[in-house]
């Protein structure tokens, strides 16, 4: 993976950004302060395990779900809580590929129509012709077989559907998409047709990806940054290469080591983990994965910072120097 | 270990769909022995949970057809038994263990009296007995005994897993059939439920098929690999044989299309094009219309070689030679 | 893939219409109800005697060559009178069902989506709609409104708007969750045109069932109104109506009750084979 460096004016900024739900057994803090910043032409990976909040993070981001606290802001501006024109506006330059390929399409739409549909909505394009025209530049882009295009979702497998998902998300020409889990439903060689794909379209385009998953490797070969997030908070943050090589946060280590790796000659070397992820529903304060933690002490029921240990290499941990 | 527990000869299923045939397994033969364990690993509709099905017996009959071949468990031939016969192996002798933990329970029952249920149908215990038993199972994969009187919707998922993967053990079966046990599960979990399969696999030397798509499982607790693609075996060898030097076109594809195994690459290395359409094989063999390697001969007979000690690989390609050239 | 071309120039509105009519059930109950729809309406054409000219010397005929239903205590001919109620009939019943179909999915859509306190507020709202008994509901309405035409619709299809109403809702519950209507909003769709374009067509197959099997309760519930002196007004013939004057006298001329009794079931069987086909029309998964 080539290292590439990322300066200026970030395109995301998202500072302190708060998503609670409220459930019958209290406020589920799904997104709880987060801080982060993505750039132009920047993938950023983010991991956690299921219900960790990185989808809700995604969707808090893009204005799908309105923030509870916090602001994000897109090329400086902040959309957190813009409204009407302005907000369509926003929509059109960021956008979401969803994890499941069968039910983000619409079943009683063919692949045509689903395509044009963000094209129509905008009001760029003039005359059937000319959507007509942009919606097969779309397909060829994603590599949909000409006689596909009025297929009907359900006579497509789950790549070609994630190839169509792929094909409305980028129609506005977006400078941002939040790829939530978009290769985890896909067969193994689908996945790395899938992959490329995504990154051949990020080299010619230039847009920005947030890469949600809980594949490490997937999110190892595609990002540039990761986020690691346990129970709706950032643990670490840092680049790819410093994640992989020296990581300092003991849920990235344990999450690093229970991966089944493919190698046969070194068994894998588990960190035991007690217990499972503990509920987000009205959490204590001090950092989540001290109930689970080999190396929790007393010091762990406190609130936790996000610090920066070394350059742009980010843990909340008070015990990060005495464990590493 | 060398007693071959289970024989596979040349199973073949097919399903009817709408006029279609479905060639679901088109003649996969392997032999597994006491205490093995067998990864089938494969993409989504290559056959794999067909075979454990078809081992099972509990092919959905129609659309499903047992079109011929035989299943043979410790000298006995499963296709001829009677369904009350195959009533009593089911679960005794042999268990399955579901993908999706979330449906395999019943949610009006507490958990203990689902696994009682399943230890009652094989064994004749009193009731305080069977109690005990249950509790013996549950403490075996991990969950306190005091749950016993818990009902499905308060366990996790990782824990619902245990359960079900308690109900397969129930009665002690000598051959295990895993269908993607821990696909629906979160990674650290996933860890901690491979592991415990892997002990206890140890401890009651029960004989194993675990079929899968993620090869990292497979390398981490299978002893032998078999390579599903469109119904048939492409590939069998011994675990660290096959993923030091795999052969099958197909396997090398699935290799290269792995993030993992291609650390610093710049792009993967997919396999080009899609699985075949099941109702319309290609000729000869199914892998040539993706493969990169396709030549004439590949339309023809394809053999299924023995390349190397227990490697076994269905392609035209001379692997012998290739192997002597480097 | 020139077939292919030709295939993709149909609208998709006449795509589905051809497709309703490629089962051998869908298209025989499209022509049996195009026979009965063109017997009624051409009444005239296909009767020798008016619906409401008595004949006091030709009461209680049997069936014969004149009247091919016989007639009834007034010597009226029932083959006239059938094909001339059939009008109302079939127009009470369609117009009827589709109104309370329309209601009910318009009110379902709404408390699907939008979920919270306005599903429970319309929710709660249907519960106390159909808590009151169907037919003291239409009689209420019937009453209040008086016993037009249009007012009968009203009363016959009121009632039925909660049933409808919990049925989409039910659907809409399962489908909400569902990624692409993110995927819709996320691409700056508005609110309505997520609910009635992309949510609405998802989830409209058993409604349009239920609608189609309604029918031939809406025709009977017409025929309750007529009985009481609502609804249709005497002496214009509707088959509920003479199903009432003619349950009299079933012990000894059955074929009263028999001829309207069959032109209610064909009707109804007529309209849910083709219902049927409408469901399997709109469904792409089952398009060859």
């Amino acid at each position: 993976m080539s290292k590439k460096e990322f300066s200026g004016a970030p395109l995301i900024e998202v500072s302190h950004l708060k998503k609670y739900f409220n459930v019958p057994a209290g406020v589920n803090h799904a997104v709880d302060d987060i801080s982060f910043t993505i750039h132009k032409g920047e993938t950023v990976g983010v991991v956690g395990e299921s219900g960790c909040g990185k989808s809700t993070l995604g969707r808090t981001i893009i204005r799908l779900l309105e923030a509870t606290d916090g602001t994000v802001l897109l090329n400086g501006k902040d959309i957190t809580h813009v409204k009407g024109k302005e907000l369509k506006e926003v929509r059109e330059q960021v956008q979401i590929v969803f994890q499941d390929p069968y039910s983000s399409l619409n079943a009683r739409m063919n692949i045509n129509s689903t395509i044009m549909e963000p094209l129509k909505r905008s009001g760029r394009y003039k005359g059937k012709k000319e959507l007509a025209e942009k919606a097969n530049e779309l397909m060829d882009l994603v590599g949909i077989d000409e006689r596909l295009r009025n297929a009907y979702p359900h006579e497509l497998d789950g790549g070609r559907r994630q190839r169509v998902g792929i094909a409305r998300a980028l129609a506005l020409e977006p400078h941002f998409i939040v790829c939530d889990e978009p290769v985890s439903a896909l067969d193994v060689s689908i996945q790395a047709q899938v992959l490329n794909l995504l990154m051949d379209l990020q080299d010619q385009m230039g847009m920005a990806y947030m890469f949600v998953t809980h594949d490490l490797s997937v999110v190892r070969h595609i990002s540039d940054n990761i986020c690691v997030m346990y129970l709706g908070q950032l643990v670490e943050k840092c680049s790819t290469e410093e994640l992989f090589a020296n990581n300092l946060h003991p849920y990235t280590k344990a999450l690093l080591s229970a991966i089944p790796t493919t190698d046969v000659h070194h068994p894998m070397q588990r960190i035991q983990l007690k217990g499972e992820i503990t509920s987000p529903i009205n959490p204590k304060p001090g950092c989540r994965f001290a109930s689970r933690c080999p190396y929790a002490t007393a010091a762990c029921s406190e609130p936790q910072e996000l610090t920066e240990v070394s350059k742009n290499h980010f843990v909340s941990c008070c015990r990060v120097a005495e464990i590493n | 270990m060398s007693e071959k527990f289970l024989q596979l000869k040349n199973v073949e299923v097919v399903y009817t769909s709408g006029g279609d045939i479905v060639h679901a397994v088109n003649g996969v033969s392997f032999d597994l022995e006491k205490g093995e364990t067998l990864g089938l690993v494969g993409e989504t509709g290559a056959g794999k949970t067909t075979i454990a099905r078809a081992i099972l017996r509990i092919l959905p009959n129609p659309p499903a057809i047992f079109k011929g071949g035989e299943i043979i468990l410790d000298g006995q031939n499963l296709v001829e038994l009677s369904e009350n016969e195959m009533l009593k192996i089911r679960g005794d002798k042999i268990a399955m263990i579901f993908q999706d933990p979330m449906t395999a329970l019943n949610p009006l029952m507490t958990i203990g009296d689902q696994i009682l249920e399943v230890l009652m149908l094989h064994n004749s215990y009193s009731k305080e007995e069977g109690h005990k038993r249950v509790v013996e199972i549950l403490e075996m994969v991990g969950i306190p005994g005091e749950r016993y009187v818990e009902y499905p919707h308060q366990f996790s998922g990782g824990m619902k897993q245990r359960v079900v993967i308690a109900m397969a053990l129930a009665c002690d079966p000598e051959l295990l059939l895993a269908d993607e046990p821990t696909t629906a599960l979160d990674v650290t979990i996933q860890a901690q439920v491979l592991e415990m399969i892997n002990d206890l696999k140890k401890k009651l030397n029960t004989s194993m098929i675990l079929i899968t798509h993620d090869l990292g499982v497979v390398a981490q607790t299978c002893d032998n690999v078999a390579v599903i693609y469109a119904g048939q075996i492409v590939e069998y060898a011994e675990k660290v044989e096959l993923f030091d030097h795999p052969q099958h076109p197909y396997t090398l594809g699935l290799f290269g299309s792995l993030p993992e195994m291609n650390e610093g690459a710049e792009r993967l290395k997919p396999i080009d094009g899609m699985p075949p359409d099941p109702t319309n094989l290609p000729k000869g063999c199914p892998f040539n219309p993706r493969c990169p390697h396709a030549t004439e001969k590949c339309f023809g007979t394809i053999p299924y070689q023995e390349t190397a000690p227990g490697h076994f690989t269905r392609c035209v390609m001379d692997f012998k030679q290739e192997g002597e050239k480097k | 893939m020139a077939e292919a071309k030709k295939k993709k120039k149909k609208s998709r509105f006449m795509d589905t219409f051809s497709r309703i009519f490629e089962t051998p059930t869908a298209k025989l109950g499209g022509i049996l109800l195009v026979i009965i729809v063109v017997l009624c309406v051409g009444e005239p054409l296909f009767t020798k005697y008016s619906p409401n000219e008595m004949d006091m010397t030709n009461m209680f005929c049997k069936p014969n060559a004149d009247h091919w239903c016989g007639t009834d205590n007034l010597g009226r001919d029932q083959w006239s009178r059938l094909l001339y109620g059939g009008r109302y009939s079939l127009a009470l019943g369609i117009i009827g069902s589709l109104f309370a179909a329309v209601g009910g999915t318009g009110l379902g859509v709404i408390a699907g989506y939008f979920g919270g306190q306005v599903e429970n507020l319309l929710m709660r709202f249907c519960d106390i709609w159909t808590a009151i008994p169907g037919t003291l509901l239409c009689i209420v309405i019937s009453t209040a409104l008086g016993s037009g035409f249009f007012n009968t619709i009203l009363a016959l299809s009121i009632g039925a708007i909660p049933n409808g109403a919990r049925m989409t809702r039910g659907q809409i519950l399962a489908e909400r969750t569902k990624e692409y209507l993110e995927a819709a909003e996320a691409m700056n769709c508005s609110k309505l045109s997520i609910m009635f374009r992309h949510l609405l067509p998802n989830v409209i197959s058993p409604t349009i069932v239920g609608t189609t099997m309604g029918i031939g309760a809406t025709i009977t519930q017409a025929a309750t109104l007529s009985y009481i002196g609502l609804g249709v007004q005497p002496p214009n013939p509707e088959w509920g109506a003479m199903l009432s004057a003619g349950k009299n006298y079933v012990m000894s001329y059955p074929y009263l009750l028999l001829f309207p009794g069959l032109a209610i079931g064909f009707t109804t069987l007529a309209i849910n084979l083709m219902g049927d086909g409408l469901r399997d029309a709109l469904d792409p998964k089952l398009r060859k």
